[in-house]
């Protein structure tokens, strides 16, 4: 029970599989500031966060499970899966660094998700449009928190602006990934499962480049690298943060709480 | 400066739990300003479904009775039991008073 499961490789489940992991994983990175964050009270906030995204991944993956045909629950394809089957984008797999760093990340991630939440609302996937339906209005609470500290400490002190431009320095090259499409997306969005991930890019754009402006940030300079978490290429960080999520699935096969 | 004057400001935190009920202390939290406050509130105050609307205010703006007034403010009341309602026959009709 503890061996590795193979996912389905069907574009509509890659497709929700992509979306669940994007969620599984920003979770579990923001679940690493439960008992760190500056503040009792930005702990609490930070830690249900990470509860939304969490349950946000349950019904994903679970869903995901259901439309392989494969007959996969939710815990086997969070924690019996190998590296190379999970497909979230390589953003949200970076260490949590410094509060900057993560709640640049958020800032980011949580107006992505919001965008994605808002049109999959549409889905020909009944399923899929109520567990947006859902999603949407955490996303928008996310967006609102995780966006007011990128102006706080972009328009605070030298020190937390210097911190926060170091962050959007290296979580920026990573951000060409979050809207670059291929077959998966193509397939989805030809029978109407939900957006090809480009078609959130103007949006997003428009977006954040007013949250930076607002935060006195300098936009860097477009990178040539790209990132493939999607596609199952993922950083050194990626197996890490895994063995931390498996290890008790693997350790006792079965265990629930 | 000591770290008191460090931490941010503190704000005392009421929550409706549902439309038509008044709004009702629940205790304070720090945060840096209003608008952090409330968000903050929500975070803390109301992630078990207990609230439907907040209210957050600067607990230094609060003006509070003197606990060394607590005798003469207060005991006097204590035999002042014909203040209480109960000594009349309430109609039939009246059903909450």
């Amino acid at each position: 029970m503890q061996a590795s499961i193979q996912p389905g490789r069907d574009a509509a489940t890659q497709y929700v599989l992509r979306l669940g992991d994007t969620c599984l994983i920003l979770g579990q990175r923001i679940a690493e500031w439960c008992g760190h964050a500056p503040i009792l009270e930005e702990d609490i906030a930070l830690t249900n966060m990470s509860l939304d995204l969490i349950g946000q991944a349950r019904a994903l993956l679970t869903h995901a499970g259901q439309i392989s045909g494969l007959g996969h629950d939710e815990d086997q394809l969070a924690f019996l899966r190998e590296e190379r089957d999970y497909l979230n984008p390589t953003l949200v797999e970076l260490p949590r660094g410094d509060f900057a760093f993560s709640v640049l990340r958020n800032a980011f991630m949580a107006t992505w998700l919001k965008l994605m939440w808002q049109r999959l609302q549409a889905s020909s996937d009944t399923e899929l449009a109520a567990i947006a339906g859902k999603a949407v209005k955490e996303a928008r609470y996310h967006q609102q928190h995780a966006c007011d500290w990128v102006v706080r400490l972009g328009d605070g002190t030298d020190e937390s602006a210097r911190r926060l431009q170091a962050a959007l320095t290296a979580l920026w090259r990573y951000t060409p990934e979050l809207f670059s499409d291929d077959a998966v997306d193509e397939q989805a969005a030809a029978r109407g499962l939900g957006p090809k991930w480009s078609e959130l890019q103007a949006d997003w754009r428009a977006e954040i480049g007013a949250l930076l402006a607002a935060a006195r940030c300098e936009l860097p300079a477009e990178s040539a690298f790209r990132s493939t978490g999607r596609q199952g290429v993922h950083s050194e960080h990626m197996g890490y943060i895994l063995t931390e999520m498996q290890y008790l699935q693997r350790a006792f096969p079965g265990g629930v709480w | 400066m000591s770290s008191t004057q460090n931490e941010w400001p503190l704000w005392e935190v009421f929550v409706r739990t549902k439309a038509g009920l008044d709004h009702k202390h629940c205790g304070s939290l720090h945060a840096a300003d209003a608008k952090m406050a409330i968000q903050l509130a929500r975070d803390v105050y109301t992630r078990r479904q207990e609230g439907t609307s907040l209210w957050v205010v600067p607990s230094n703006q609060i003006v509070a009775s003197d606990p060394g007034d607590k005798g003469m403010y207060f005991d006097p009341m204590e035999d002042k039991v014909y203040r209480h309602p109960t000594f009349y026959a309430l109609p039939e009709s009246v059903n909450h008073m």
